[in-house]
């Protein structure tokens, strides 16, 4: 027994040293540290470096450490993995829309609706963050729009016109064809960039079906069994039938199709403008020779963009520093941290969400050509941002449809079934 | 008395404190989780919190659309993996057990395969085989327009038509025929050289000697290597995670494939339903075949 004890005491005496060291160490330095996680995206990347730095020098004393994650599934699973086991950043910024909805908001982030510094953002923006009437986030950069990123270069020396019908977009396939180029530019390496078709359609079966998202999410409309909806499957069957994509289209990646619409080896890469930063990045020289439209609809009179709404910052509401993590998340609505997002890639991929937010004049083209559809109120939010539903598998069944493996109404009616497990998952009416 | 404790010790030789920390390990990592996954199996789960749905899972598992495509590519790939291990294990064993020069260089050459990560293997032989860019196709554009042919090659790994799963096998199957080599080497090595040298006498040529001889001896070796490699073939997952992400479309999906997007997409208890399937089926397939050869081997 004596034994025992002098072995106990033994281990205690380094293991007590060691603790005291470790707990002494924070209480010396004053500073607040609180750490945020956002996705590793090089622009991502780029302006939360900025932004720290800027908030930083603005408040001295707070600091703030940048975590990395991953994009897309694994990003989407590491944040789940995360608020689940209570280990969750201080501050973290995450999709706004479908995604945000399978965070379980109300029991695992910070309410932050009456927060003062909610008086800087929109309204607008707040339904894609909001559980009932109860806000949790707050929005991170500039809305962009899905749409057709086209080659102005091409257009000039073919004469062309910038289509708002499908018909008039196909007119256009056929002669930039026959002038021995690539009409439309797929890259299924990147399986995301396959969907854009579909889902920058939106804005056109929302004005064919103006309750097309709200009797969606109650079980009562089809992709496979709304014409409207269907379209966006049909437009890549057409084109894979006509031969319109180019050749290596099944293993070209993201950056390769940005590379080949900047210099003009194809016409068309339907894609949103979050690809204009880094076209802005991979081909400078070339950025002016892009530029984009909507996605064509059947009539003329339609004529608008589908726009994604940026994504959300937000509190896990089991964070130790919440005073210090909203006193960062409100400083980044201020007009000053847009100034600095700015900064940062040179002028804004599209507008923001913040009051007074300044937008740089010069804009490149695409932007441009963009915020005129802002101008005239032609913009509707893209599917996932008003109905909570988004099936996994969309991608992979559109590549089906673009290799020409199945046809545009089994692909739909495929999709429908894969929303069928969200829909449970998330346990909706009527499912 | 004195029988009874002899019996008792028969029974167990190790006593149960020497086992125990194993046992606790043992429960805690592998019969625990297994118990806990059959239960969540039948809830749907979102990680913050659960509800009973008793079968559904399973139910909406088996709508999977992906599915058959993922138990044929499953079976698919199991058969054509094992299979050619065997056929150029075998090969490879008989000519690196021969007179050769160079034999102990010739044999880390064919092991060496087995040592390299999966994932860093995908992921070059990925490059590798790139339709447009990759060493494999520009060889083969190079040397078609020698003989005037014009060609972009195929797209090994995108292809509908060309089976992109069938690529994948042969990366797996370079590398782990060395695994394969190995075990036949010391299968062909228990053969005593007098039965050739017999065979050699009543005029037997070299057909004579594989079919009469080696074939016959080097069973338990081979059945090692088709149970081994089958049910690693079943249970793949990170070569063809590496190579196509089970693409392109569903094409080269198996289970494990499926059951992973699953997990990624978030449906935590259909996911688990789909690995409480999986399961069951690579049990219900390679139980028979150790059943057999196990007693095969006792037989013989």
């Amino acid at each position: 027994m004596k034994r025992m004890m002098k072995r106990a005491i033994a281990l205690a005496l380094p293991a007590s040293l060691v603790f005291g060291v470790t707990v002494a160490l924070p209480s010396q330095a004053a500073d607040t540290e609180i750490t945020w996680l956002i996705d590793n995206g090089q622009s991502s990347q780029d302006v939360s470096k900025a932004l720290v730095a800027a908030y930083e020098k603005a408040n001295p004393g707070f600091k703030v450490k940048v975590v990395l994650r991953p994009g897309g599934a694994d990003g989407d699973n590491l944040v789940k993995t995360k608020l689940a086991t209570g280990e969750m950043e201080d501050v973290f910024t995450y999709n706004s829309g479908s995604l945000f909805q399978a965070l379980a908001p109300s029991k695992n982030l910070l309410e932050i609706t009456n927060e003062p510094f909610m008086k800087n953002v929109l309204s607008s923006f707040n339904p894609v963050v909001s559980v009932g009437n109860k806000v949790y986030g707050t929005p991170f950069g500039t809305a962009v729009g899905g749409g057709i990123i086209y080659n102005k270069k091409v257009y000039a020396k073919l004469k062309l016109k910038v289509p708002t019908t499908w018909a008039e977009f196909m007119a256009n396939n056929k002669k930039i064809k026959a002038a021995g180029i690539d009409p439309v530019i797929q890259s299924y390496k990147d399986t995301w960039t396959s969907q854009l078709f579909v889902l920058a359609d939106y804005y056109n079966v929302q004005n064919a079906f103006p309750k097309f998202a709200a009797e969606y999410t109650a079980n009562k409309q089809k992709y496979a069994k709304n014409a409207s909806a269907l379209r966006g499957f049909e437009y890549i069957e057409e084109l894979k039938k006509l031969n319109y994509f180019n050749r290596d289209y099944a293993s070209t990646t993201y950056a390769q199709a940005l590379d080949k619409v900047a210099l003009g080896q194809g016409a068309h890469y339907p894609m949103a403008t979050w690809a204009i930063p880094q076209i802005a990045a991979q081909q400078p020289d070339s950025l002016e020779d892009v530029g984009f439209f909507a996605q064509p609809s059947s009539k003329a009179s339609v004529n608008g963009v589908t726009v994604w709404v940026p994504s959300g910052t937000y509190i896990p509401a089991n964070t130790k520093n919440a005073a210090a993590a909203k006193k960062f998340v409100g400083w980044m609505t201020t007009a000053k941290a847009v100034d600095v997002m700015n900064s940062v890639e040179g002028f804004a991929g599209g507008p923001y969400y913040i009051k007074g937010a300044s937008i740089p004049n010069a804009l490149p083209g695409a932007v441009k050509d963009l915020v005129k559809y802002f101008d005239k109120n032609a913009t509707a939010p893209a599917l996932e941002f008003v109905s909570p539903i988004k099936g996994p598998n969309l991608e992979k069944i559109l590549i089906e449809v673009g290799l020409g493996i199945t046809t545009a109404k089994k692909a739909a009616a495929a999709y429908d079934a894969d929303v069928v497990k969200q829909a449970k998952q998330l346990g909706l009416k009527g499912w | 008395m004195m029988a009874k404790v002899q019996k008792k010790k028969m029974k167990s030789p190790y006593s149960y404190w020497l086992v125990a920390p194993v046992a606790i390990i043992f429960l805690i990592f592998f019969i625990i989780p297994t118990l806990v996954s059959f239960f969540f199996s039948m809830t749907r789960w979102t990680l913050f919190d659960w509800e009973f749905v008793g079968f559904e899972n399973f139910v909406q598992y088996f709508k999977e659309a992906s599915l058959a495509i993922g138990f044929k590519n499953t079976l698919i790939y199991g058969f054509v993996t094992s299979g050619l291990k065997v056929v150029f294990g075998l090969a490879l064993a008989i000519l690196l057990t021969g007179r050769l020069r160079a034999k102990g260089f010739l044999r880390s050459v064919v092991y060496f395969p087995v040592l390299v990560s999966t994932i860093g293997v995908g992921l070059t032989f990925g490059v590798l085989m790139d339709p447009n860019y990759g060493i494999i196709n520009t060889t083969i554009v190079s040397l078609a327009d020698k003989v005037g042919w014009q060609t972009y090659g195929p797209g090994w790994l995108v292809d509908p038509n060309l089976l992109p799963l069938f690529s994948i096998a042969f990366v797996d199957v370079w590398k782990g025929v060395g695994m394969a080599t190995v075990i036949f080497m010391a299968g062909l090595a228990t053969i005593p050289q007098e039965y050739y040298e017999a065979l050699s006498v009543d005029g037997g040529g070299a057909w004579d000697k594989f079919k009469n001889i080696t074939l016959p001896l080097v069973q338990p070796a081979m059945a090692a290597v088709i149970i081994l490699s089958f049910i690693g073939g079943l249970r793949s997952f990170d070569l063809i995670w590496a190579m196509t992400n089970g693409g392109p479309g569903f094409l080269s999906d198996v289970i494990a494939s499926i059951n992973y997007k699953q997990y990624q997409a978030g449906f935590y208890g259909l996911a688990t339903a789909g690995n409480v399937i999986l399961l069951i089926f690579v049990l219900a397939l390679t139980g028979p075949i150790y059943w057999y050869f196990n007693k095969k081997e006792r037989q013989a």
